[in-house]
C-alpha cells in the first residue's frame, strides 16, 4: 500500500484479477448510468428552471416506448453482470482436484490451523505459492468468517458444519487475513497473516520442528482410545461397518438412499450417529457430541480418509453395490 | 432565479380559528386521541427521540474509529454501540418514520377521508410501539446489546453476555405496531377514498404506502416468530438454532432475512413515495409514467420477498441457490431503475423551483442512485465474495437508508410542515441545512466504499493502520452530518410556533391535502371533496391560481419527452 489513498488492495491470488476485472466492469457500467442521470438532472434543472412565479410545466403524461426501453436495457446489462459474477463465483465454489488441504478451526477469538503433515499454527497460515490450497473449516462456537482481502475470497465458518474455500496464491508475500463475520467481543482482533512462500522455503518450513503429531496418527490413536475400533473392525466382521475405502465413496443407507461419504457425513456420523444408518446395520452407536473437540473430529476424519486406500472387505462395508463397486 | 411563493398572495394569511391542534386541550386529549394527525405527531416525537439515541451511538462509533487502536471505547462497549445504533435506527426510526408519521398524517387527507379506517387501532399501534421501545431501552440501559442488529445465532442465543432477551422481546412487540399500521392503511386505501378518487388518481405517495403495507403485513409476522424462537432458545435453552443441540444457525439467517430484506423496502418505498410527490410539485408537471411508477412500487414489494439469501452467499449455501437468488436480486433492481428514470424525465419540460423540499429530492436522486447502483456490486456473486461483510456493505446500505430514506423523510417533513403546523420553516436556513447534510453525508459514507474494497471488515473496534486515512474522512463527515441533522430539528421546532403563517396551499401543490386549511380541522374536510382531476395535473386546476398560458416556451417535442 504505497499510495496514501489506495483504491485496490494487492492482487495475490488466482481470483484477485478476475474479481477486480469484474468489479471494474460493474463500476464503469454504473458510472455511465450515474453520470448520465446526473447530467440530465443538472441540465433539466438549469434549462427548465422557473422564470415566472405563476408558470407551470408542459402537459406530458409519459411515453411507453421510453418506459420499455429503460426497462429492457438495464435488464440486459444486469443479466450480463449477473452472468459474469456467476462464472467467477462458481469457479470459486468448485475446488479443483489435488489441492493442498489445510484444516482451519475458528473459536472465540483465534484461528487454529493445521497443515497436512500435522504442523499447527495459530493465527498464521503458511502456504506455497502457485499451489491450489483448500481450507476445510469448522467452528467451535459461533459463526466466524475467513477472509483474505489480497486473495479476494472469504467464507463463513459455521459451527455444526464444514465449509471449504480454495484459492491459488500467486505472489510471494505476507497478507492480512480477517474474521469478517461478527463473532463477539474480540472479533476485530481475530485475524492474522497468510505467508505465501516459495515451495522450497515452504517445504523447509514444514519439516522444521516437526514435533507436532500428524493428524492421521493422532486420529488413529483416538480411534482406539474412544473404542471405535471395537465395532468398526476393518475386515467387516464387527457390529459396525468397516471404514476401509469408505471416504469419498458412496454409502448405501437403510432407507435405500445413497450418500457420498465426505467430511460432513463423517462428522455427522460421529456426533449424531442415528441420523443416517448404513444399510444392514443396527443403530447401536452412541453419540460423541460433547465428548470430542472439533480438532479431534478433524483428526478422526483424517484417519478415516487415510483408510481410503485400504482393501475393502467383501462383507458389508456399507458401500453401495453395483453403482460404484470398489473405490 | 426567482422563487415563486407569491402565488398565494395577500399579507392577511391567518391560521384557521379551529384546527386539530387546538380542538381540545390537555395531556389526555393527546394520549387518548384517535385523530390520525395527532397520532402522527405522537409518532414524530417518539421516533425523533429514537433517532437521536441512534445518532448518539453513531457519533460514538465514528469518534472511536478516528484512530486504528480505538482510543475511546472498550471492545465490548464499541460492540454495544454499533448494535444499539442499528437496533434503534432500523426498528425504531427507519421502519416507522415515514409510514407512521407522514403516512399516518397524510393518507386520509390525500384520499379525502376523515380518518384512518380503524382510529382506535391506530392509537393502539402507537402504544405498542412505545411498549416495545421501552423494553428495548431497558435492554440498552441494563447491560446493553452486543449481538449486532442481525442477532445471528448461536452468538445471540448462547454466547452473548448482554441483555438480548428484553431487546428481542421489544422488537417482537414493536412488530405488531407495524402490522396494525399496515392493516389500517390497506383497509383505508381500499374503502375510504373520496368520490372520484379512483385508483389511478391516487397520489403515488399512497401507492408507495400501499406496497409498503403489503410488505409489513406479510413480512413482520415472520421476524416476530423468528425472534420469539431466538428468545426461547436464549431463555429456555431450546435448541432451534444451536448446533450443539442439533439446531441450525443458518436456519435463523433464512428466517431473519426473509423479513429483514423486505424491511429495506419498508424503509425505502415510502421515501420513494415522498419523492414522487415532491418532483411533480416543484416541477409543476405530471409525474412522467405515473402507471409505471405505481407498478414499480408493487413489483419491488413482490420481488423483494424473493431475494433474501443474497445476504448469505458466503455461508456455504448451495451454489445453485446462490445463482437463483443473485438472478432475482438483479431483477429487483429494475423497478428502482425505472422509477429513477421517470423522476428524471419528469424534470424535462417542467417549471422547476429550488425550494428546500426539492433540494432534498435532488439529494435523494443523487444518493439513491449511488446506493442503488452499488447494490449491483453486492448482488453480483463474483464481487460479493470479496466485499461481503466489509465497509462496502456499510456504505451501500447507508446510501439507501440514510441517503435515500432519510433524505425523503426530511424532504417530506419540510414539504408538509406548513400543512402539519400551519407555518413555514425559514427557507434559507433550511436550504443551507440540506446542503450541509448532502456534503456531510457523502464525506461520511463515500470513503467507506473504498475502505470496503480495500478489505476492512465491518464491526471492527480496531483496524490495521493502513485504513486510517479513510476513517478520518468518514469521522469528519459524520461531524458535519450531525450539524445537518440538528439544524432542522431546531428550526422546524421553532417554525411550528413562530414561523410565518403558510396558508392552505403555499407551494401550490395539487393533492387533496392542500384543499383544506393548514392545519386541517379535526375532521379533515368540512365537506367531503369530490375529485375530478388526475394526480399532479396542473393544467386543469384553475383553483391553484397559476397561469396556464404562461408556459408555451417549452414544446413537448423535446428529445426526452
Amino acid at each position: 500500500m504505497q499510495s496514501p489513498l489506495p483504491f485496490f488492495p494487492e492482487q495475490a491470488s488466482n481470483f484477485a484479477g478476475n474479481v477486480d476485472a469484474l468489479f471494474s466492469f460493474v463500476l464503469l457500467t454504473c458510472l455511465f448510468f450515474a453520470v448520465l442521470v446526473t447530467l440530465l438532472t443538472i441540465y433539466a434543472a438549469f434549462k427548465y428552471r422557473r422564470t415566472e412565479p405563476g408558470e407551470i410545466g408542459s402537459d406530458i403524461e409519459g411515453n411507453n416506448i421510453l418506459e420499455i426501453g429503460w426497462t429492457i436495457i438495464p435488464l440486459v446489462i444486469a443479466l450480463v453482470i449477473f452472468a459474469w459474477g456467476a462464472v467467477v463465483y462458481v469457479n470459486y465454489r468448485t475446488a479443483p482436484k489435488d489441492t493442498l488441504d489445510v484444516y482451519v478451526v475458528g473459536k472465540q477469538w483465534m484461528w487454529k490451523l493445521q497443515q497436512p503433515n500435522g504442523k499447527r499454527e495459530i493465527n498464521e497460515l503458511h502456504i506455497p505459492v502457485n499451489r491450489d490450497i483448500k481450507l476445510i473449516m469448522g467452528s467451535e462456537d459461533v459463526i466466524h468468517d475467513f477472509y483474505v482481502p489480497a486473495f479476494r475470497v472469504k467464507m463463513d465458518v459455521v459451527p455444526g458444519r464444514y465449509n471449504t474455500m480454495w484459492f491459488r496464491p500467486t505472489k510471494i508475500g505476507k497478507y492480512h487475513f480477517f474474521c469478517s463475520q461478527y463473532c463477539g467481543t474480540n472479533h476485530a482482533v481475530m485475524g492474522g497473516w497468510v505467508t505465501v512462500m516459495d515451495p522450497a522455503d515452504y517445504a523447509a518450513w514444514l519439516s522444521d520442528e516437526a514435533g507436532d503429531v500428524n493428524p492421521v496418527s493422532a486420529g488413529e490413536k483416538l480411534f482406539s482410545q474412544l473404542a471405535c475400533n471395537t465395532c468398526h473392525i476393518s475386515n467387516g466382521t464387527g457390529r459396525a461397518p468397516s471404514l476401509n475405502g469408505v471416504y469419498g465413496g458412496k454409502v448405501l443407507l437403510s432407507d435405500g438412499t445413497t450418500i457420498t461419504a465426505d467430511d460432513a457425513y463423517i462428522r455427522e456420523s460421529i456426533l449424531q450417529p442415528k441420523a443416517k444408518i448404513v444399510a444392514g446395520y443396527q443403530p447401536v452407536m452412541p453419540t460423541f457430541q460433547g465428548l470430542v473437540t472439533e480438532e479431534q473430529i478433524l483428526n478422526l476424519t483424517a484417519y478415516i480418509k487415510s483408510l481410503q486406500s485400504q482393501p475393502v472387505p467383501a462383507k458389508g462395508a456399507g458401500i453401495a453395490p453395483a453403482t460404484t463397486g470398489k473405490k | 432565479m426567482r422563487i415563486a411563493r407569491t402565488t398565494n398572495p395577500g399579507p392577511a394569511l391567518r391560521l384557521p380559528e379551529k384546527h386539530y391542534l387546538n380542538a381540545t386541550y390537555g395531556i389526555r386529549s393527546w394520549l387518548l386521541t384517535t385523530d390520525h394527525k395527532r397520532i402522527a405527531l405522537l409518532y414524530l416525537l417518539s421516533v425523533t427521540f429514537f433517532f437521536f439515541i441512534g445518532g448518539f451511538f453513531a457519533m460514538m462509533i465514528r469518534l472511536h474509529l478516528l484512530t486504528p487502536s480505538g482510543y475511546l471505547l472498550s471492545a465490548d462497549t464499541y460492540n454495544r454501540m454499533f448494535t444499539m445504533h442499528g437496533v434503534a435506527m432500523i426498528f425504531f426510526f427507519l421502519i416507522p418514520s415515514i409510514p407512521a408519521i407522514l403516512g399516518n398524517f397524510l393518507i386520509p387527507l390525500m384520499i379525502g377521508a376523515k380518518d384512518l379506517a380503524f382510529p382506535k387501532i391506530n392509537l393502539l399501534s402507537w402504544y405498542i410501539y412505545i411498549v416495545g421501545g421501552a423494553f428495548t431501552l431497558y435492554s440498552m440501559v441494563t447491560g446493553g446489546l452486543d449481538t449486532g442488529w442481525t442477532f445471528y445465532t448461536p452468538l445471540s442465543t448462547v454466547y452473548s453476555n448482554s441483555a438480548v432477551a428484553p431487546a428481542v422481546v421489544g422488537i417482537f412487540i414493536t412488530g405488531f405496531s407495524s402490522i396494525l399500521t399496515g392493516l389500517n392503511f390497506l383497509v383505508t386505501i381500499h374503502t375510504m377514498r373520496a368520490p372520484g378518487m379512483t385508483w389511478f388518481r391516487l397520489p403515488l405517495f399512497v401507492w408507495a404506502h400501499y406496497a409498503t403495507s403489503v410488505v409489513m403485513i406479510l413480512g413482520t409476522p415472520v421476524v416476530a416468530i423468528t425472534l420469539a424462537l431466538a428468545a426461547m432458545e436464549r431463555v429456555f435453552g431450546l435448541g432451534f438454532f444451536n448446533p450443539a443441540m442439533g439446531g441450525d444457525p443458518i436456519l435463523f439467517q433464512h428466517l431473519f432475512w426473509f423479513y429483514s430484506h423486505p424491511a429495506v423496502y419498508i424503509m425505502i418505498l415510502p421515501s420513494m413515495g415522498v419523492i414522487s410527490e415532491l418532483i411533480p410539485t416543484f416541477a409543476r408537471k405530471k409525474l412522467f409514467g405515473y402507471h409505471f411508477v405505481a407498478a414499480a412500487s408493487l413489483a419491488i414489494a413482490v420481488i423483494g420477498f424473493l431475494v433474501w439469501t443474497h445476504h448469505m452467499f458466503l455461508t456455504g449455501q448451495s451454489t445453485y441457490a446462490a445463482l437463483a437468488f443473485s438472478f432475482l436480486t438483479f431483477l429487483v433492481a429494475i423497478p428502482s431503475a425505472v422509477k429513477t428514470f421517470n423522476w428524471t424525465a419528469t424534470l424535462f419540460g417542467g417549471s422547476i423551483s429550488f425550494d428546500t423540499p426539492m433540494l432534498y429530492a435532488f439529494g435523494f436522486l443523487g444518493l439513491f442512485l449511488i446506493g442503488g447502483l452499488t447494490g449491483l456490486f453486492l448482488g453480483c456473486l463474483g464481487v460479493d465474495m470479496h466485499v461481503h461483510d466489509t465497509y462496502f456493505v456499510v456504505a451501500h446500505f447507508h446510501y439507501i437508508m440514510v441517503g435515500g430514506a432519510v433524505m425523503g423523510y426530511l424532504g417530506g417533513l419540510h414539504f408538509w410542515w406548513p400543512k402539519i403546523t400551519g407555518r413555514m420553516y425559514p427557507e434559507w436556513l433550511a436550504r443551507i441545512a440540506a446542503l450541509v447534510l448532502f456534503v456531510g453525508f457523502n464525506l461520511t459514507f463515500f470513503p467507506q466504499f473504498v475502505l470496503g474494497y480495500l478489505g476492512m471488515p465491518r464491526r471492527y473496534h480496531v483496524y490495521p493502520p493502513e485504513f486510517q486515512v479513510y476513517n478520518v474522512m468518514s469521522t469528519a463527515g459524520a461531524s458535519i452530518l450531525a450539524v445537518g441533522y440538528l439544524l432542522p430539528m431546531v428550526y422546524l421546532t421553532w417554525a411550528a410556533f413562530y414561523g410565518k403563517v403558510a396558508g392552505d396551499n403555499p407551494w401550490p401543490a395539487t393533492g387533496l391535502e392542500w384543499k383544506t386549511p393548514s392545519p386541517p380541522p379535526t375532521e379533515n374536510f368540512e365537506v367531503t371533496p369530490v375529485v375530478t382531476w388526475e394526480a399532479y395535473d396542473f393544467h386543469n386546476r384553475p383553483d391553484l391560481g397559476l397561469d396556464d398560458s404562461s408556459h408555451p416556451a417549452v414544446a413537448p417535442a423535446h428529445g426526452d419527452d
